[in-house]
């Protein structure tokens, strides 16, 4: 019996630890919950329960003994690389290649790994996007650098005040603003065109692309609550983005 | 003038799966899902289809292309999808709502906060007419296979 409840115990922790990666990485809620109920199942447990929240997962076992655990999630990243480990490891623990020690530490180890791209590589990405964004715009090639300029100044802002604040209403805010006043400044001394465009484009690495399509996701597959608060969220980015871009605009 | 077209839409969606530390191996999926779904967008919209219509249509073909790239590589659909759905959020109409607002055009902006709206359920109408092509065509195999 204190053997059979150790291991519920071990599993319930491996069923957690997977879907608290999957979610601060940004999964959709419906792979979340589909995924800690395959792992439960592959050990020998057929009756689970879970309720997930973007800031939370209850996860429920029936049997042998029924038990129930919480876990807070406070912070959401994007970070398809944890999902996708997450996704592989799931798919060997089905297979029964993995045992329930030899997950958790695996997993353990993914929790650990940070971001496969150094910062520079994604600022300079965030830079690119913005540039070609501009001419999928129909912008001019005479913009190309200056949209480069501003979208990789502003994704480089907002993360950098993102690690020094855990505001992320404000970051982005930040980031927008800085978006704006490159665009308003370029514009001015002539080393841009048409000011419109180059904000849109170099605002579109900030734009909560994710978000917005998980929300619907999570929405038309009937977790309400996970989507409408991720359609929150993504609304709040959106409206910092903008109040950031309209506050320059206003001042200048 | 499609060429350079072709060429920033594969470079700006590859590039978005990186900034989502995308695996390295299948960045140019990604890229390739996003340039379809533009490509279809801008064409469709060049031989006179409304712009909603055509976000249906794109959002469609990047879902189902990133589905078939998901069975194939065997990695989440997440993967794909969203590098390829971004170029087709509307922050451009989003951005003018803002700004007219900020300038104290309510109209203007009311209508074009309609307009983004609009585009984000024509991209939600294509994510779910993809998912339900998906599910009828598992159906259809189970039931051959059975």
């Amino acid at each position: 019996m204190e053997d059979s409840l150790q291991k519920e115990r071990e599993i319930m922790k491996v069923c957690l630890l997977a879907g608290q990666i999957m979610l601060q990485s940004g999964a959709e809620t419906y792979r979340v919950e589909d995924t800690m109920m395959r792992i439960a199942s592959s050990y020998g447990i057929d009756h689970t329960h879970s309720y997930m929240t973007p800031t939370g997962i209850i996860f429920s076992l029936e049997d042998p003994q029924p038990m129930t655990r919480l876990s807070r999630i406070t912070e959401r990243t994007t970070n398809l690389y944890k999902i996708d480990r997450v996704n592989t490891l799931s798919r060997q623990i089905s297979r029964g290649e993995l045992s329930i020690a030899e997950a958790y530490r695996e997993l353990k180890e993914i929790e650990r790994t940070q971001a496969i791209y150094p910062l520079w590589l994604n600022v300079l990405m965030a830079a690119v996007a913005s540039g070609c964004f501009l001419i999928m715009f129909r912008g001019t090639w005479l913009d190309f650098v200056p949209a480069m300029l501003a979208g990789g100044i502003g994704y480089y802002c907002s993360v950098l005040l993102h690690r020094l604040v855990p505001v992320k209403f404000f970051a982005e805010f930040s980031g927008a603003l800085m978006i704006g006043l490159c665009a308003v400044l370029f514009v001015k001394y002539g080393f841009g065109q048409a000011r419109d465009i180059i904000i849109i484009s170099s605002v579109m690495p900030l734009v909560p692309g994710l978000l917005i399509t998980n929300a619907i996701r999570d929405l038309m597959a009937g977790h309400l609550v996970s989507g409408l608060s991720k359609g929150a969220e993504a609304f709040i980015t959106s409206f910092a983005i903008g109040a950031g871009i309209a506050f320059m605009l206003s001042i200048q | 003038m499609y060429i350079e077209q072709i060429l920033t839409s594969f470079i700006a969606s590859a590039a978005f799966g990186m900034i989502f530390n995308a695996p390295k191996q299948s960045l140019i999926q990604c890229g390739f899902a996003g340039m379809v779904g533009w490509m279809l967008y801008i064409w469709l919209q060049d031989i006179g289809v409304l712009r909603v219509a055509a976000t249906v249509v794109a959002a469609y073909c990047v879902t189902l292309i990133s589905s078939i790239f998901a069975k194939k590589y065997r990695k989440p659909i997440i993967v794909f999808s969203v590098s390829g759905i971004i170029p087709l959020v509307p922050g451009g109409l989003a951005y003018d709502a803002m700004r007219n607002a900020v300038e104290n055009q309510y109209d203007q902006a009311v209508q074009s906060g309609a307009a983004a709206f609009m585009m984000s359920g024509a991209i939600a109408l294509g994510l779910l007419l993809s998912e339900v092509t998906n599910q009828i065509i598992r159906k259809i195999m189970i039931s051959k296979a059975s």
